[in-house]
């Protein structure tokens, strides 16, 4: 297991992407999935940017954690911020036109729908949100 | 992310090459609101577009809305992976994809 500890800043993204990708690079993950992860780690951890420690910096520790064969991968994020379910949101219905379309809400759908589960809970004043991805 | 634009007779294709993401989709979104403007229709090519976030989605569905108003939006050279993003979020009815 890999851990990164980093200032919950967007600007930061960059960074906590290539840690991600170096996991998935050494345990041979296929460029789609990890794609598909990448957009799933952005959407989690900007929210936490955004959301988990209002007008101060706070920490976001990422974890990620390869295990198995075939390979699958737990990617875990905690937050000491705000308690906040991301999971909890209504899914955005994305049978409506483009004129009836909202903007925003399509973050949390997309990481849903891309990974094989995603676990959240608050446990001891920490935020605590996993996603699993096998190949 | 870099973007060239290519404006012929009214019609400006857009190439974006690189990531869409969080820290690259506000340049993309200025980019696409200048061209609003200066074109009737406008053609976003997708060929060297490695990676698409919802932040990028986003900046899409904005332009689609304003863009079908005018001559339309159409997006070209869309990769396999690329567009199974597009299914999953129903973006392939929404938006014009040649």
């Amino acid at each position: 297991m890999k851990e990164l500890k980093i200032t919950a800043l967007t600007e930061n993204l960059p960074q906590v992407l290539a840690f991600v990708d170096e996991q998935l690079e050494a345990a041979d993950c296929p460029m789609k999935v990890q794609m598909q992860i990448e957009i799933a780690v952005e959407e989690i951890f900007v929210n936490i940017a955004h959301y988990a420690y209002e007008d101060e910096d706070g920490i976001a520790a990422i974890r990620v954690d390869v295990q198995g064969q075939p390979p699958s991968a737990d990617i875990t994020f905690i937050d000491s911020g705000v308690p906040y379910d991301p999971l909890a949101k209504t899914d955005p219905d994305v049978t409506l036109s483009a004129e009836e379309r909202q903007i925003g809400g399509l973050g949390i759908f997309l990481v849903k729908k891309s990974m094989d589960d995603v676990i959240y809970e608050y446990s001891d004043g920490q935020n605590i949100l996993t996603l699993k991805k096998g190949w | 992310m870099e973007i060239r634009k290519v404006n012929n007779a009214g019609k400006m294709t857009v190439s974006i090459s690189g990531r869409v993401d969080t820290t690259t989709a506000p340049a993309l979104e200025t980019e696409l609101k200048e061209s609003f403007n200066e074109c009737e229709a406008l053609v976003i090519d997708f060929t060297d577009v490695e990676y698409i976030s919802s932040a990028g989605l986003r900046v899409l569905l904005s332009a689609q809305k304003v863009m079908g108003k005018k001559g339309g939006m159409t997006l070209i050279n869309v990769s396999d992976d690329i567009m199974e993003i597009f299914e999953v979020t129903g973006f392939t009815d929404i938006l014009t994809i040649e």
